[in-house]
């Protein structure tokens, strides 16, 4: 049978997303695929070289909108690391709500996006809808919807104030009907059934050779979750379970993520109920030289960043390895042999985020820019010996 | 398998090419090798300790370059890092996406932002950079310079 090439991208017309996928089949199955992207690269490992400590967590957070958490988290995780200190309970308290807050509208964005690429836009309205009253606790606890800038090395910025608890939780505990009601919908729906079982299956021995993370392991029934493995924050203290399901096909990350939506709102309601007196900052101030790791569980997967100190203000090496980057290669052994339609929602099933992978951050609107990297490097060293001078140092 | 175990383990099987070990602290460890063993270490630590690979880092340090492969042990909430050190005249090391596929996008990335090559990946291609970014020019060096005064991509904007 003749072989053809679908190109699909360079601007994926369902993800929406720069990537460009390449597609071979054989009249309706996928014989070959292979990906080229970097069409968002912009260097982020290496602005971070150029930043402060302080504003490195704000450089990170633009990683990737989604992730707006994770990636401060890990960071600033891997800069404690350096020191060999740990933040406050309070702040930890605080961090673990934001980054379950946060799992819970990723989780959601992508069920409504899965059910929008399988052309099931019920599912999609649902979800979203569902989304919105996340990040108006979001809101309300961090003054944002998405980009919360909660962290700093050391603890976070801004406390939870006592009086928006009640309504926070008032307005968690409105969502779970719903989501109960979705979750049912969803199990039992035939249509699902159809297009996601026995779909794009990744085995378990597979998903430990591509050192697959978070759900898309999960799925295929290996128990690996940084939260539960090598707690940090506040989940060591509170009780939950980790959702591991055994066949690796579609259906089973959807059920993964939708169990863990459950599982998050325990936390959030825990953490909130048991939330700790005292300091949200331990107040660092100099980084000493040394190296730094620090890993955590984002909704996609395990969060990777690398900190290098010389001593300075800056960091001398800062590597990001978010989840997508080892979660993408296993297309390779899930989309080989099925149909093109499967395609398009395996290689969403993972749930990608290229923005993530390739480390864009700043958005450039046709060449016009505010600042150039002198300019960032000029006005770091200026705030960096205002406030030194502040604090009477030097 | 515990923290000792896994140290001792290595130490029993490549004595001759661990050069320090600095145990940062419970949940980190820094183990610095000579690049010739990173093949034989990390299917060690990968297939029988059964350590996952998280990622590799890559560092110019201006006179010698370093990579650090980090493994994570789940089960004892270990990360080991495997230090190893490349001169800059001779920039090559062993491939590890033989042993398992997940090391192949990282040692491409490596390959093009850093300049190290790595002998034995099956395709060495470019990952991120665009294709008509010139042969040679690596981003993530310290001695990087721009080499188009008009892109923007370069500015760190």
């Amino acid at each position: 049978m003749p072989r053809t090439i679908i190109p699909i991208g360079p601007y994926h017309p369902l993800q929406e997303e720069p990537e460009f996928f390449i597609l071979t089949v054989e009249g309706e199955t996928v014989v070959d695929i292979d990906l080229r992207m970097g069409y968002n690269h912009r260097g982020i490992e290496k602005l971070c070289e150029r930043q402060a400590y302080d504003q490195v967590t704000f450089v990170v957070e633009r990683v990737c909108g989604i992730c707006s958490t994770s990636h401060p988290f890990a960071y600033t995780q891997a800069v404690e690391d350096i020191l060999s200190v740990e933040a406050p309970p309070r702040a930890r308290y605080i961090r673990t709500i934001t980054a379950e807050g946060e799992r819970i509208h990723s989780h959601l964005l992508w069920l409504g996006l899965a059910g929008h690429f399988l052309g099931y836009n019920t599912i999609f309205m649902w979800c979203w809808k569902l989304r919105e009253e996340i990040l108006d606790v979001m809101e309300i606890l961090s003054g944002n919807r998405n980009n919360y800038a909660m962290f700093k090395v050391g603890g976070v910025w801004r406390d939870i104030k006592a009086e928006d608890i009640p309504t926070v939780l008032k307005k968690i505990d409105s969502i779970i009907p719903t989501l109960e009601k979705l979750k049912k919908a969803v199990m039992d729906d035939p249509v699902l059934h159809a297009r996601t079982k026995g779909i794009g299956i990744l085995s378990k021995e597979a998903a430990i050779n591509y050192c697959a993370l978070g759900p898309t392991a999960r799925a295929s029934g290996i128990a690996r979750d940084i939260r539960k493995n090598c707690p940090y924050g506040a989940y060591a203290e509170i009780d939950w379970e980790m959702i591991v399901a055994q066949n690796g096909d579609v259906f089973d990350k959807v059920v993964v993520r939708i169990n863990e939506l459950f599982e998050s709102i325990k936390i959030i309601k825990a953490c909130l109920t048991r939330l700790p007196q005292g300091e949200i900052d331990c107040g660092i101030e100099d980084i000493p030289p040394g190296e730094g790791i620090g890993h955590i569980e984002a909704p996609r997967g395990e969060c990777f960043h690398y900190v290098r100190s010389d001593g300075t203000n800056r960091p001398v090496r800062h590597k990001i390895r978010a989840p997508t980057f080892m979660n993408l290669p296993t297309f390779k052994e899930t989309v080989i042999g099925g149909s093109i339609p499967d395609a398009a929602i395996i290689l969403a099933a993972i749930d990608p985020c290229y923005c993530c992978t390739e480390r864009m951050a700043v958005l450039n609107r046709k060449g016009e820019k505010l600042f150039t990297g002198e300019d960032l490097i000029k006005l770091s060293q200026e705030k960096t010996e205002k406030i030194k001078s502040k604090m009477g140092r030097k | 398998m515990n923290r000792q175990e896994i140290l001792q383990g290595l130490h029993e099987r490549f004595p001759e090419d661990i050069t320090n070990v600095f145990e940062k602290s419970a949940k980190r460890v820094y183990i610095e090798i000579k690049a010739g063993v990173i093949v034989q270490m990390a299917q060690y630590l990968f297939k029988e300790i059964g350590a996952r690979f998280n990622i590799a880092s890559g560092v110019d340090n201006r006179d010698n370059m370093e990579i650090l492969y980090h493994f994570t042990e789940e089960t004892i909430d270990l990360v080991i890092s495997l230090r190893v050190t490349l001169q800059k005249t001779k920039l090559e090391i062993d491939s590890l996406t033989p042993v398992f596929p997940a090391a192949q996008w990282i040692e491409q990335e490596i390959h093009e932002l850093l300049g190290i090559n790595f002998i034995g990946h099956p395709q060495l291609k470019r990952l991120l950079l665009p294709e008509d970014w010139p042969e040679g020019v690596h981003p993530l060096r310290k001695d990087y310079k721009e080499w188009d005064p008009n892109a923007i991509r370069d500015r760190g904007v």
